[in-house]
């Protein structure tokens, strides 16, 4: 066994590069992937163009833009300074939201996982803010907050709060009774039991509600630029660039906007677990 | 009461860890029904002593040593380790210490520290050495128990085996007067457990430290311990005792001599009567 182990390792030490090259497309999961985006997008062409190729329109289909019309428009808003302008804004607005939402909600979540007191009293008010819809704050954050920034920033930070603090809270409340044990009867003072067993034990629930909350915050994000809409061009974000493409007519380009987004998220939730598996090298084997 | 056994013995270790539990009684209370997991339960273990608590599955053999380690309160009764109380009239509740460490039956490595981590860990928070010392003192206990290389493995990347002997370092490191051990072989092959028996005769006839060993397995009984404590079935009562006098350190060939025969044979009916009781009984375990 250990033999057969220190051969393919040194097979991998020998040739990095290549076996580099192999891991990554060498992969058949990943033309597996290629291949269904490929004929995704054949059918979605073959759809969109139906009236003209078979003097038929497909149901549906037959009304979208075809990707090669969406390739051109993005190709045109590509160089232009507003669409980058728009995803910088989204992004701020995410990510403002998002930390705020982790600096509150974490220490919110552990501190009612872990005193009886506290929870008793923030968990009831908690309980009953929560089901309430962040897009349905937009109207009272837009006059409660002196700037459209700030209103827009607070929902995201909704969307993003209640979903980390129940993670956290449920995540700080199933750690093992035995850990807790075990660690106590070996000396450990409440102060280490918070640093070295509670937060650690808690670190998959955290990274966990940070993915979901992320995902939230930009479908958050977009709602509410799209209801606050942009002052001056290209200062909308992504929402407000579908909003005002939708606006002007521009099919193929609320397309863009909307892929844009994916990417956005795709982006986003990439990071969190590339901090996640930095935060726990545990995790890798689970 | 007891005098502070300190016994110097020849060639050995100042021995402690003298285990007295007298007359304890614990009644649960769910829901005011009144529920007797432990029944005037007498016992001394006499310190460095290799003690085996046999029971059926439910009968209260945790409860007792939850209530030494001090994560249960008694109703009556007393518990001391070398003189000292642990609890008694007047304080239901034993303190947790350091001196008491528990091997849980499933494990409780913290899975997001390294093995050598783990056993640094007690030494650490006690704050009697640098965390520098305490994990060079870990390694090196870790390597004494045939681990050395596995001290940056998180414990998820080891056998379960492996897991488990690090857990038992780690109790060791903090010099324990009396190892807790919660049936920690239960859920393992009886190859592995062959093994995990090897090596924890290995430490023990190393550190000399006093075991108290619960199992429900006869066999396993008899050729780890110096005596064995047959509990009944709920409420759990001490039903017998038998020495072992099979001399160490013992290897798996204790397992086909005679002697070892004779004494599964003189102890066999007392256990099996308490599970076939247990059995009928049908109730619910309590944990």
């Amino acid at each position: 066994m250990a033999g057969v182990a220190q051969v393919s390792r040194r097979m991998t030490v020998a040739n990095p590069r290549r076996s580099f090259l192999r891991k990554t497309f060498g992969k058949s999961e990943l033309w597996r992937g290629v291949i269904a985006i490929v004929v995704f997008l054949c059918f979605w062409e073959i759809g969109a163009r139906s009236e003209k190729l078979f003097g038929y329109a497909f149901p549906y289909f037959g009304l979208l833009p075809p990707p090669t019309d969406v390739a051109l428009a993005w190709s045109k808003v590509l160089v232009k300074w507003g669409y980058w302008e728009s995803w910088y804004q989204s992004f701020q607005r995410v990510l403002l939201g998002f930390i705020a939402a982790q600096i509150v909600g974490i220490p919110f979540g552990l501190l009612l996982a872990v005193n009886r007191y506290f929870r008793e009293i923030f968990f009831p008010p908690f309980e009953v803010l929560r089901p309430i819809p962040p897009l349905a704050w937009v109207p009272a954050s837009l006059i409660f907050w002196p700037t459209n920034e700030l209103s827009i920033a607070f929902v995201t930070f909704l969307g993003a709060f209640f979903t980390i603090v129940i993670n956290v809270l449920g995540g700080a409340r199933t750690i093992d009774v035995r850990f807790l044990r075990a660690a106590q009867s070996m000396g450990a003072s409440q102060w280490d039991l918070f640093w070295r067993i509670v937060l650690p034990g808690t670190l998959p629930s955290i990274f966990t509600g940070a993915a979901v909350g992320m995902g939230i915050t930009w479908e958050v994000v977009v709602a509410a630029e799209m209801i606050s809409g942009g002052g001056t061009q290209g200062s909308g974000g992504l929402g407000f660039f579908i909003w005002n493409s939708y606006m002007g007519g521009s099919l193929p380009q609320i397309v863009v906007g909307m892929i844009s987004i994916g990417i956005a998220g795709y982006l986003s939730s990439s990071a969190i677990r590339m901090i996640g598996n930095r935060a726990m090298p545990w995790r890798h084997l689970f | 009461m007891q005098e502070v056994t300190d016994v110097k013995k020849p060639g050995g270790a100042p021995r402690r860890g003298a285990l007295s539990i007298r007359e304890v009684t614990k009644i649960y209370d769910p829901e005011g029904v009144n529920v007797m997991a432990v029944d005037n339960c007498s016992m001394e273990v006499a310190p460095g002593e290799f003690c085996m608590i046999v029971g059926p599955s439910g009968c209260g053999k945790t409860t007792l040593l939850n209530a030494i380690a001090g994560f249960h309160s008694t109703t009556t009764g007393e518990i001391r380790l070398d003189g000292e109380l642990l609890c008694g009239p007047g304080k239901p509740m034993a303190e947790q210490g350091a001196d008491r460490i528990v091997v849980f039956q499933q494990g409780a490595l913290f899975p997001w520290k390294t093995l050598a981590e783990n056993v640094a860990y007690g030494p650490m928070v006690q704050g009697v050495i640098s965390k520098k010392g305490a994990l060079e003192k870990a390694r090196e206990m870790l390597a004494e128990a045939g681990l050395g290389e596995f001290g940056d493995k998180y414990p998820g990347e080891v056998s379960s085996g492996m897991a488990r002997r690090a857990e038992i370092v780690r109790a060791l490191i903090n010099n324990p007067r009396v190892l807790l051990l919660d049936e920690p072989y239960r859920a393992m092959d009886a190859l592995t457990k062959a093994i995990m028996h090897q090596a924890l005769l290995e430490m023990y006839d190393r550190t000399k430290v006093t075991m108290f060993f619960i199992t429900h397995d006869l066999e396993e009984a008899i050729f780890l311990g110096d005596r064995v404590y047959v509990l009944t079935t709920r409420p759990c009562r001490l039903k017998k005792v038998v020495d072992v006098k099979i001399a160490r350190p013992r290897n798996y060939e204790v397992l086909t001599s005679e002697q070892f025969r004779l004494l599964v044979e003189e102890t066999k009916d007392a256990v099996y009567e308490e599970a076939i009781k247990a059995f009928q009984s049908g109730e619910r375990e309590l944990a």
